[in-house]
């Protein structure tokens, strides 16, 4: 099946008006500058047919919106109100490029000035940008612009940041190769004073995450209270659905704050597109990265949205932009847009207050189990780690058996953390998949 | 309703109840230590879910797509986005799925980004592919990595980068960002490489070469395998921006070309829908020697099924937190299965048909950049209608008035008034005839009718918006002091349009 709609005329009337016989002579000049390559012959399909096989390979991965899932680790299964996708969806903003023409795309534009405005807010910061491609990629911008501000190259990166945030945070620097130190967490929180002691005239930026990757609350305004007198940037990264109940990274007195974007309703979908937030303080706003859309008026003074300060951007300075960064993730920052406005201020509290409640009632039930505890006593969110009797790659395993998406293995990213596993609840987990997973957390202990 | 943003109808009060209250108490407070606890709660709009959907239903009404009208937006190849993407995107047994999950919980999913990856490969003539970079420009930086690490392996600290002056502002801000020094080759007066001044800017600390072929003129450099040997002989690596691959999609391949490395933009030539600006997805396809340089995760078989690479100890890292823009990738494996190689064949074909055929029509009153065979798309130049007094951007303005999305605009930076055409091939025969005309009729009008030019678009809810006035008067965000704000309005003294910021091209 294709979706080229030239009949035979039409093609023998183009090409009659191009003087030739056949589209292949389009080809002419490529195929003499270039060896005969043959391109594997890979069938086609009907779309009846397709769908067949798709089928086929969707049934693979079970039924995940029937599977209770009690793992997070950096992605969220959060309720998504039915009005989201049916939104999103629209053709009118699905199937639109980037806004180069404001007269045309004023949707896009006022939909990304909201949903600064809406980041904004979550994050109490004084300006966003237009969203980056995820947490993790926003974490390592963010730090690349705290070196540029500063000229600095020393990181200082909680021990507790989610591991594969560290990686793309490597990954993203190589060239620049700032010295990265390691803040320890040895009972899994940072020690404020331990971080101001860490600071130096080389500093460029601390960076901690909250809640962090163990799921336990890191004192975000005692370590704000003490970048705040020193020229490091404070980077801190959040979890929005936390900032319900939990201190925002501007209370923090963050300089530039980022966070993963995909519980503001977002589906799972293996791992993206998820949403990059990057917010930081206005007096920056010329070194930030990525797209911003701002108020223009035109020549009769009607008010409208542009993308503006375009020359931190790389089709107007090049080799000299602030970032190389051009798609980003609107159609993601959209959703959370129409999400964060339907749920409002008090459902965004009730949300926030159900995970806290859900996960509290989680751990309470599995810590009961005989051999395992808590393996920390500090507060938390919606995530928490457990200590097992048995390796938790056998949990996994046996609770999979049941249908059951465990807490993460924590080995998967520690060594040393064999017994250990990172669960977590949201608010869509309900009262009797608890009790399907003690249940069956019961069953597989020794 | 002009303009007013959902914050600005908030009403204290008004809201939706999606979830049950579960059950929070003050002993929950309590456990929360004061200094965790949030001061001021975020100000976000209270309006009933009947507010929203109208909302931005309305906002929808004032943006162009391609389910809209035609969208010949050069090198972004805004063609049909088929509605089975759509619908095997949103399968839960696909969208539900936790990136975390156990592998053996996601055969499906890891059976398509295996498949995907094989299918890349075969098109494009390369070794392997990484489906991680969540766009084009993430693409670009995942292989400049790339090219880095190779030559640091080989303790070869290469410095510079080639990239040609018509190429897409990513390449060279890609360069800069992985640490190379950009050098800018120039192209020659028929619009391809310069493979003379090429030969002069290589050297022992050239890296590579960035390059688009068809070229952002919708040129073939036809010298493409001397230019891949050049940079080859001198130590280099040649990398294939594929931002134009809709031109030669199932025909030919970036690797019979001479380059050792690809990204592709599954939201231009694997059609997924771009969303207002993205999310998009950019695979690197990568020969042998860079094999080992690929970023984390990668997808093999196992004994056991499918399963994530975990040992690549030369690998430049992780790119996002997960595996990149999966469901973006699922979209375009959809695309491929849908087609196959022969319905790909039928895309370049019928593109590149297209573009040529409209190029013929429009020759009739404006000048090419570089007349003669075009690729997917062709670049028109409005010099000669500047000189008359008109300029491209009132073309593009006039363009709306006339129901199309104008072309892109002063891109390349090498032609002067420039409008980039790309139609795509799945625009009928009586839609590239309308716009024919209608670029005819505003050809005519630049005589007869220059102020409908100038003061274009007229039917629009915003006429040209002042950018340089936007840029300096900063309103980023809404506030309820937003409410008290002046228009910026000016008494129209200018007898130009407002100043454009800039004027941008496109990646």
């Amino acid at each position: 099946m294709g979706f080229v709609p030239h009949t035979e005329d039409d093609v023998g009337r183009m090409l009659a008006a191009l003087g030739l016989s056949d589209v292949e002579e389009l080809y002419t000049e490529v195929r003499a500058a270039l060896p005969p390559g043959d391109v594997p012959d890979l069938p086609g399909a009907s779309e009846l047919e397709l769908r067949h096989h798709l089928w086929e390979i969707a049934r693979l991965n079970g039924r995940p919106d029937q599977t209770p899932c009690f793992r997070g680790a950096g992605a969220y299964e959060h309720y998504v109100p039915a009005a989201v996708p049916s939104l999103v969806s629209r053709g009118e903003f699905l199937t639109s490029y980037t806004p180069y023409q404001a007269e045309i795309s004023q949707g896009t534009l006022q939909a990304m000035y909201e949903f600064q405005t809406a980041v904004c807010e979550l994050l109490g910061m004084e300006v966003a940008n237009g969203s980056m491609y995820d947490g993790a990629s926003a974490l390592a911008e963010a730090a690349l612009m705290a070196m540029r501000l500063t000229r600095k190259h020393r990181l200082l990166v909680a021990e507790t940041l989610h591991p594969h945030w560290l990686q793309v945070l490597h990954t993203y620097t190589a060239n620049v190769a700032p010295e990265i130190v390691t803040l320890p967490a040895p009972d899994g929180l940072l020690d404020p004073e331990q971080v101001a002691r860490a600071l130096t005239d080389e500093t460029a930026a601390v960076i901690v995450q909250n809640p962090n990757a163990l799921g336990l609350l890191e004192p975000l305004q005692e370590i704000g209270v003490h970048l705040a007198s020193h020229p490091a940037m404070y980077l801190v990264a959040a979890y929005p659905t936390s900032l319900g109940l939990l201190t925002s990274p501007g209370e923090a007195h963050a300089d530039i704050a980022v966070a993963e974007g995909q519980p503001l309703g977002l589906p799972l979908s293996y791992g993206g597109p998820y949403l990059g937030l990057f917010a930081t303080k206005l007096e920056h706003v010329r070194q930030m990265p990525g797209r911003i859309a701002g108020v223009a008026y035109d020549e009769q003074g009607r008010k409208g949205y542009v993308m503006t300060l375009q020359a931190r951007e790389q089709h107007i300075r090049r080799e000299r932009a602030t970032s190389n960064i051009c798609s980003n993730q609107m159609h993601a920052a959209l959703a959370a847009t129409v999400y964060l406005s339907l749920i409002g201020p008090r459902g965004f509290r009730k949300i926030a207050q159900n995970n806290f409640v859900v996960a509290h009632e989680l751990a309470e039930q599995l810590s009961e189990l005989p051999g395992c505890s808590l393996a920390y006593t500090h507060p938390f969110f919606n995530e928490f780690v457990l200590n097992l009797p048995v390796p938790a790659e056998d949990i996994e395993r046996e609770l999979w058996d049941n249908g059951l998406i465990s807490g993460l293995p924590l080995s998967r990213w520690w060594p040393g953390r064999e017994h250990q596993m990172l669960f977590c609840a949201t608010e869509v987990i309900t009262e009797a998949a608890i009790h399907r997973l003690v249940a069956a957390l019961e069953e597989a202990l020794p | 309703m002009n303009a007013e943003t959902l914050f600005e109808k908030s009403r204290p009060g008004r809201g939706n109840n999606y979830v049950d209250d579960r059950g929070w108490s003050a002993e929950h407070e309590a456990r929360l230590p004061v200094s965790a606890r949030r001061g001021t709660p975020p100000a976000l709009p209270e309006v009933t879910e009947g507010e929203v959907v109208r909302h931005f239903t309305n906002l929808s009404r004032r943006n162009w797509g391609v389910d809209v009208g035609f969208y010949p937006l050069g090198s972004c190849t805004m063609k049909y986005n088929p509605r089975l993407n759509e619908q095997i995107a949103a399968w839960p047994e696909f969208s539900a799925a936790h990136p975390l999950r156990p592998v053996r919980a996601a055969q499906g999913w890891l059976r398509v980004m295996y498949e995907t990856e094989r299918m890349l490969s075969h098109l494009c003539g390369m070794e392997r592919f990484t489906l991680a970079p969540a766009a084009g420009a993430q693409g670009e930086l995942c292989g400049m990595l790339m090219v880095r690490k190779y030559h640091v392996e080989r303790g070869d600290a290469r410095r510079t980068v080639i990239v040609p002056d018509t190429a897409h502002g990513t390449n060279p801000a890609t360069a800069a960002q992985v640490g190379f020094k950009v050098v800018t080759c120039p192209s020659a007066a028929d619009g391809l490489v310069d493979v003379k001044a090429l030969r002069g800017l290589l050297n022992d600390d050239v890296a590579g070469i960035m390059l688009t072929n068809p070229n952002t003129l919708g040129l073939f450099e036809r010298d493409i395998r001397e230019i891949c040997n050049l940079v080859h002989e001198a130590g280099g690596l040649a990398y294939y921006d594929g931002a134009n691959f809709n031109a030669l999609v199932g025909r030919f391949r970036p690797g019979d070309m001479g380059f050792d490395l690809v990204h592709l933009n599954l939201h231009k030539t694997f059609s997924t829908p771009h969303g207002g600006g993205g999310p998009g997805s950019g695979p690197v396809g990568v020969n042998e020697k860079l094999e080992p340089y690929l970023p984390i995760p990668l997808v093999r078989k196992g004994a056991e099924g499918f399963e994530f690479e975990s040992d690549r100890p030369l690998s430049i890292g992780r790119l996002n937190a997960f595996a990149g823009n999966a469901v973006v990738v699922l979209r375009a494996y959809v695309y491929m299965r849908l087609l196959g190689t022969a319905g790909l064949r039928e895309v370049s074909g019928a593109a590149v048909l297209a573009a040529n055929y409209l190029q013929h029509r429009l020759l009739e009153a404006y000048d090419a950049a570089h007349p003669g065979r075009c690729m997917h798309e062709f670049v028109l130049t409005a010099a000669k209608q500047k000189a008359q007094g008109v300029r491209a951007l009132d073309i593009a303005k006039r363009l709306i008035d006339l129901g199309f999305h104008p072309p892109t605009m002063y891109f390349p930076l090498t032609v002067p008034e420039a409008l980039m055409v790309e139609p795509t091939e799945t625009e009928n025969l009586e839609t590239l005839e309308a716009f024919a005309e209608a670029m005819l009729q505003i050809a005519r009008e630049v005589t007869e009718d220059p102020e409908a030019l100038h003061t274009a678009p007229h039917h629009t809810p915003v006429g040209r918006l002042d950018e340089v006035a936007a840029a300096k008067d900063l309103d980023l965000r809404w506030t309820p002091l937003s409410r008290q704000r002046r228009p910026g309005w000016r008494p129209a003294q200018q007898a130009q349009p407002p100043a454009r910021e800039d004027e941008h091209g496109v990646a």
